[in-house]
């Protein structure tokens, strides 16, 4: 038998005996997803044994070191023990931006010290980290943002505002950009800080969106302090980290326009059905939707494509530069078209008939899309200068 | 199969472009026009392509053909859209060898698609009756008289005919227009009696012919494939032959986009470069997406046809449809960016829109095949 044989007979063996029943049924709210952190929300205690028993072998993070908690398993491996989990329907025991945002930034950036402090409470849960980039003067200019961060000796003192900070007031500690220092240009000055957000300087207030509620957040700091030992890089150096992130962030975005689960067209021949040829009776709208198909699937081709040519060539081509734009512009569309498609029940905002309004509250969420992480018109700026090299304004 | 060119489709793709950027230009087009060629190809430089093996890339090798496939050709037409290079190369090899491929018999592949992959034959498709297309509603007549058919009727829009020395000419040996069974394909010389050819230039500059078929006596061995049953085997070949266009359209497409994008970057008003303008950074950022959506929708299908793909007919609705609108949204911008001097007959980017409307035609437009993607789609 070969390594990987015997390997997938333990997994498959030890998540038998490990994933609790519960957790091998399909999430069916957002409440099921496990954040972790210090008070975790869940919808059901076993949320949190199954996160400390795959925490305990180092399978929440299975591609991250052993050193620092996870699993350091090969790809092989991890394509294995994903697949046994998918066979027995479990569900993922640990989802956070710990793990997807400020794991890989401090794996590239980060000092020793600091793996060894953070990186093992992230695999375990231990703490939920948000994210403090945009503030209210500084959203597509991101560079000009102002929260001060002052030199106080072992420590700094932080004075400012974030805004859009996802889940705040639900998380433990916050990977911030902070400005260190005003004298050179708007990029350099820029530090990338850790800091813990239980303190008495630390205020967050949701903002509830368009579509009701929202995880945003308005984030105030009023003497807040940062250990200087985690700055993470050197002090005002933390623009080239800040754009690692954002590069990581809207990769993450785009994958909203991957093509969705119930093809448009399926809800389209129910709602409105078609003539004596099989074509959906209102020509216009199937036009928009054939359109709309066609740029799914050819967006869905290139996402391949660019995979394909990134495992051939070592790298991500200039084509992927598109994906946050196009990917997002996509699912707007496709919201819009739920509407047009569904008519009436897609307008219902509360009541059981209307599924509490999860169609009109979806269509006006996908409105943040292509302005969340990087606006489409930032998004073009970026082609129109790095890809094209047109020069700036 | 990965979405990648692998390394003999490099070399393919980078012999061609060296070729066709110095024998067969957008210069070498106008120099076609303004002499009143009457084939609008140069045969010296369609004889150094066939003898580069580029008539037989996607020709079996039992055929007399390379056999490297679809891919193959689908590059070197795609080096042909980026230099508006004139040759037989889409109506001899890309439309009559596949037609020829899917319809004809072993003894009648034996005896043309050699001929067609040495350049020493060119054969061109007769389709299209109406001014849209429409395979299905062909009504030209073919009717049975004792041991040989009578074809009348005519045909439009016959790629190089001129210079074509056969016809594959598809007529009704029974049903009615729009019907699927009937259909025939015949295979006549060019100078068959009561056949004649009226020789016309589009707005590309390229040679094609209306055929008038008077009372034309066509034996029995002249038919390809089996009578009646032509309308699956065209239709496939009708596939590949939509992403062999389209593979044009992308390279047309996208020099047209790289010549405007290094303009805006040349062109000073106001006192700065106009590509600095987001007015117009905007729109080129944008088209550059969907050259990139483009490119991935060309390989694919290419692909798809090498790998024999059961939902072909879907793969090449989505890649000829979605290249019409790329392509027309890039020689539209291509003219606007430029301006003024995109509109002279000087300069040669005129060139682009002009070639990209015939091609978009060709066997069907964005309309025609968003609709047929649709309907393969199911609704």
């Amino acid at each position: 038998m070969s390594n990987l044989e015997q390997f997938r007979q333990e997994v498959s063996a030890w998540l038998e005996q490990n994933c609790p029943e519960s957790m091998r049924m399909p999430m069916s709210s957002f409440e099921d997803i496990f954040p972790g952190g210090r008070n975790p929300e869940m919808s059901n205690p076993d949320q949190k044994v199954w996160c400390d028993r795959m925490a305990e072998r180092g399978w929440t993070v299975p591609h991250w070191p052993k050193e620092y908690g996870g699993g350091g398993l090969q790809k092989a491996e991890i394509n294995i023990l994903r697949e046994e989990m998918s066979r027995i329907g479990a569900r993922p025991a640990l989802t956070s931006f710990g793990i997807s945002m400020l794991g890989p930034a401090l794996l590239e950036f980060g000092n020793e010290e600091q793996k060894r402090e953070h990186l093992p409470r992230i695999v375990r849960g231990d703490v939920r980290w948000c994210q403090g980039y945009s503030e209210p003067n500084a959203g597509s200019d991101l560079a000009s943002l102002a929260t001060a961060a002052e030199d106080k000796g072992d420590h700094y003192l932080i004075n400012g505002q974030k805004i859009w900070t996802s889940y705040a007031d639900k998380c433990d500690w916050i990977f911030c950009l902070v400005r260190t220092d005003n004298s050179g240009s708007k990029h350099e000055g820029i530090s990338f800080m850790l800091f813990d957000m239980d303190q008495p300087g630390v205020t967050a207030r949701p903002i509830k969106l368009i579509s009701g509620s929202s995880p945003f957040c308005e984030t105030f700091f009023d003497n807040a302090v940062a250990d200087k030992r985690n700055l993470v890089g050197e002090a005002g150096k933390g623009w080239t980290i800040a754009k690692y992130l954002l590069t990581h962030e809207r990769e993450m975005i785009s994958g909203f326009g991957s093509a969705p689960k119930i093809a448009v067209a399926d809800m389209a021949l129910e709602s409105i059905g078609a003539d004596a040829s099989g074509r959906l009776a209102n020509s216009v709208l199937r036009q928009n939707i054939a359109q709309y198909q066609l740029d799914t699937m050819v967006f869905g081709a290139t996402m391949a494509r660019v995979g394909d040519e990134a495992k051939a060539a070592g790298g991500l081509g200039p084509a992927s530069s598109i994906f946050k734009y196009y990917g997002t512009e996509l699912n707007k569309r496709r919201n819009e078209l739920n509407l047009a498609v569904l008519g009436e029940s897609a307008l219902g905002w509360e009541g059981e008939a209307y599924s509490e309004g999860r169609v009109s509250r979806d269509w006006l969420r996908s409105k943040g899309n292509s302005i969340e992480g990087g606006t489409s018109e930032v998004q073009l700026n970026i082609i129109a200068k790095r890809v094209l090299g047109l020069p700036d304004a | 199969m990965a979405l990648v060119l692998n390394e003999e489709q490099v070399m393919l793709r980078d012999a061609a472009a060296g070729f066709l950027a110095e024998k067969a230009t957008i210069s070498h087009l106008r120099d076609l026009r303004d002499s009143g060629d009457e084939h609008g190809f140069d045969p010296e430089v369609w004889r150094e392509m066939t003898e580069m093996g580029w008539a037989g890339i996607a020709i079996p090798e039992a055929f007399g053909g390379l056999g490297y496939g679809y891919t193959g050709l689908g590059l070197v037409l795609e080096q042909a859209g980026r230099n508006l290079s004139a040759s037989p190369l889409q109506s001899s090899v890309l439309v009559a060898a596949t037609v020829i491929g899917e319809l004809g018999s072993a003894s009648q592949k034996e005896a043309l698609l050699p001929a067609i992959a040495a350049g020493e034959t060119l054969v061109s498709l007769a389709l299209q009756e109406a001014p849209h297309h429409a395979p299905l509603q062909c009504a030209m007549s073919a009717s049975k008289e004792g041991d040989h058919f009578i074809l009348s009727g005519t045909k439009l829009l016959v790629m190089d005919a001129p210079a074509a020395d056969a016809f594959i000419v598809l007529a009704r040996t029974a049903g009615a227009p729009g019907d699927d069974d009937g259909l025939s394909a015949f295979l006549l010389q060019a100078e068959t009696e009561g056949l004649s050819v009226a020789p016309g230039k589009m707005v590309d500059s390229r040679a094609y012919g209306t055929l008038t078929l008077t009372d034309v006596k066509v034996a029995e061995d002249q038919l390809l494939g089996d009578i009646g049953q032509a309308s699956k085997g065209l239709g496939h070949a009708l596939d590949i032959i939509n992403i062999g266009l389209a593979s044009e359209l992308l390279g047309l497409s996208a020099e047209a986009f790289e010549r405007t994008a290094e303009y805006l970057k040349e062109r000073k008003q106001f006192g700065r470069v106009i590509g600095s303008f987001q007015g117009l950074a905007h729109r080129a950022a944008e088209l550059f997406a969907e050259l990139e959506l483009a490119r991935s929708i060309v390989l694919q299908a290419l692909q798809k046809i090498d790998e024999g793909d059961p939902d072909l007919a879907l793969y090449a609705s989505a890649a000829k449809a979605k290249l019409c609108e790329v392509a027309q949204r890039a020689t539209n911008e291509a003219i606007q960016m430029h301006g003024g001097i995109g509109m002279t007959d000087e300069y040669e980017i005129g060139f682009f829109i002009k070639r990209a409307r015939v091609v978009q035609h060709l066997f069907g437009d964005y309309n025609y095949h968003l609709d047929r993607f649709a309907c393969q789609s199911g609704f």
